[in-house]
């Protein structure tokens, strides 16, 4: 598939630290589900036992947040939101029918990946602040009983909607043909970059000429 | 504790299904009436007796509550008030604070361990510590303040109102040890007709608005006060006036969780659908593909305008 005149997207660095939150969030999705819901209790299995799960996951989630924090710097001006955004978001409709030439001149992300961005940032800070406030033995016992409470359904509550996110994340790597590569070799065909992201392929492009 | 065979398990932590439940039990209670505590605390010693409990020796704040909160050692603690409740009175209140063995347990309701927390079908609520995971949810779920995490081990303990010594035909320490009769066990029934007895005495004496304390927030609970001021239990080391499981508490577990399953077995399940329905979006490889030149960059730059 990839071939020597593909365009560069991500370097060494970033890919790897895209899999480490990746890794993270994985172990963190399975760790809490465990928690979350009896029927997926044997989830626990995979990480040693209920107190271990119960033990592991907040210190995994501190490595996720600081990953997470990190990527977030490395990528938050590829994904400050502007005019055309908003118009792609009506054009979503065009999007999942992969008619592209109706949708606004597309840059480094489109729209929906800054959604995912952002939601992510966000979600995360969520669950540090929820996480920290309900984490036994160290943290807990120092809040009220009812901020408690209300940080387990703040965590609960952002946590889902964190994995839906990821859920479409995941799934528009596995639709759009030619995505995956760019998180496993770095690299994008010509064609991928054109079709989704014309204005950073001409960026890219005219660096080149350069 | 530790599970308990001879006696019938009404209602299992993070568990959907019913459990072993063809015996029948009657539902039991342990009644405290307040007026005949004289604050001995014998019951304190007596649990740690009968569980073996014993907590580092703690410090003198000058007050008689000794220690100063139930912890992993103390699973029940005589609470002093020194209250004035009307107008030129002062009373010396002293209640036997413990798990109060809820109907409906907010500890059980919270707690994600399968059978870490068990509520037996004559009413007590148990901790099976070995199941205990120790993430402290019970604590939060719980509308009284009760359980509390072992640092050592981890796990949950409170009061089991001795469900090993009761599963056998005994009544729960402390009641065996009160020197006054103000701890008395038996069927709920039972030791609702001995609260109005004593009800009734405390009201001859004056105490116009002594009363059970039975709440039904909580769907009533296991162990019952006899309260000379029914009227306001938070005179008495600040008891709930009407517990109930925490509003926060029953949404989180109650309808968020199928819903948020559902949300994420649908959202997956629509992505295939889309993907079958669609299929992959590929990009199509140009014939030029490996060329830079300007034409193909211009035809490029038309084609992606509408
Ligand atoms: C940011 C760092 C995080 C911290 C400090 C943290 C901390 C915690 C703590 C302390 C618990 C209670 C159980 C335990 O003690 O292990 C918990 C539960 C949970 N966490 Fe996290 N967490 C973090 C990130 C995440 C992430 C990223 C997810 C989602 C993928 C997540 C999903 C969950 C879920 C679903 C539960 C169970 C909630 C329930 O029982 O309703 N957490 N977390
Ligand atoms: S600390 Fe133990 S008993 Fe309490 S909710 Fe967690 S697993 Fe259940």
């Amino acid at each position: 598939m990839s071939n020597k005149d593909d365009i560069r997207r991500y370097k060494d660095g970033e890919r790897l630290h895209h899999w480490i939150v990746a890794v993270t969030f994985i172990l963190l999705a399975m760790s809490g589900l465990a928690l979350f819901h009896p029927s997926l209790y044997w989830l626990t299995n995979l990480f040693g036992g209920g107190q271990w799960t119960r033990i592991l996951h907040p210190f995994i989630g501190l490595v996720m947040f600081v990953s997470v924090m990190v990527l977030m710097v490395r990528f938050w001006r590829h994904n400050l939101v502007n005019r055309d955004d908003l118009r792609w978001i009506r054009y979503l409709p065009d999007a999942l029918h992969k008619r592209e030439g109706r949708l606004p001149p597309v840059g480094r992300y489109n729209a929906g990946q800054k959604i995912i961005y952002w939601s992510t940032v966000i979600g995360m800070f969520l669950l540090l602040f929820s996480g920290l406030i309900m984490w036994q033995p160290y943290f807990a016992p120092v809040f009220p009983i009812g901020l408690v409470r209300f940080a387990i359904l703040v965590h609960a509550f952002s946590a889902i909607l964190l994995m839906m996110v990821i859920i479409l994340h995941i799934y528009a790597a596995i639709w759009v043909k030619g995505s995956l590569q760019a998180m496993v070799k770095g690299t994008v065909s010509r064609t991928w970059a054109k079709k989704h992201h014309p204005l950073w392929y001409r960026e890219v492009t005219q660096e080149e000429r350069k | 504790m530790a599970s308990m065979q001879s006696l019938d398990i009404k209602n299992r932590s993070a568990t959907s299904l019913p459990s072993p439940s063809v015996r029948s039990h009657t539902e039991l209670a342990k009644l405290i009436d307040v007026s005949k505590c004289i604050g001995c605390k014998a019951c304190q010693v007596a649990c740690m007796e009968w569980n073996d409990l014993r907590g580092p020796v703690g410090e003198n704040t000058g007050v008689y509550d000794n220690p100063q909160d139930l912890n992993e050692h103390t699973w029940t603690l005589m609470r002093f008030s020194e209250v004035e409740p009307d107008d030129f009175s002062f009373e010396w209140l002293i209640r036997k604070d413990g798990c109060m063995h809820c109907d409906d347990p907010g500890c059980l309701k919270a707690c994600p361990a399968p059978g870490a927390i068990v509520q037996y079908a004559n009413g007590i609520v148990d901790f099976i510590s070995e199941k205990c995971i120790g993430c402290g949810y019970c604590i939060a779920g719980c509308p009284f303040d009760i359980p509390r995490l072992s640092r050592a081990d981890n796990r949950a303990y409170k009061c089991t109102l001795c469900s090993d010594r009761v599963a056998v035909g005994l009544e729960p320490a402390c009641v065996t040890t009160c020197p006054t009769g103000c701890i008395t066990f038996g069927t709920k029934e039972d030791m609702k007709q001995q609260a109005v007895l004593r009800i009734a005495d405390l009201n001859s004496r004056g105490y116009d608005n002594a009363g059970l304390y039975d709440p039904p927030g909580v769907g009533g609970t296991h162990v019952m006060y006899v309260l000379q001021h029914a009227d306001r239990p938070g005179l008495y080391h600040g008891l709930p006036e009407d517990p109930r499981i925490s509003p926060m508490v029953g949404f989180w577990q109650g309808i968020t969780k199928p819903l948020a399953i559902g949300a994420l077995a649908l959202l997956a399940m629509a992505s295939f659908l889309h993907f079958i329905k669609h299929g992959p979006n590929v990009a199509e490889e140009d014939d030029d593909a490996p060329s830079r030149d300007k034409t193909r960059d211009r035809k490029e730059e038309s084609s992606h305008v509408e």
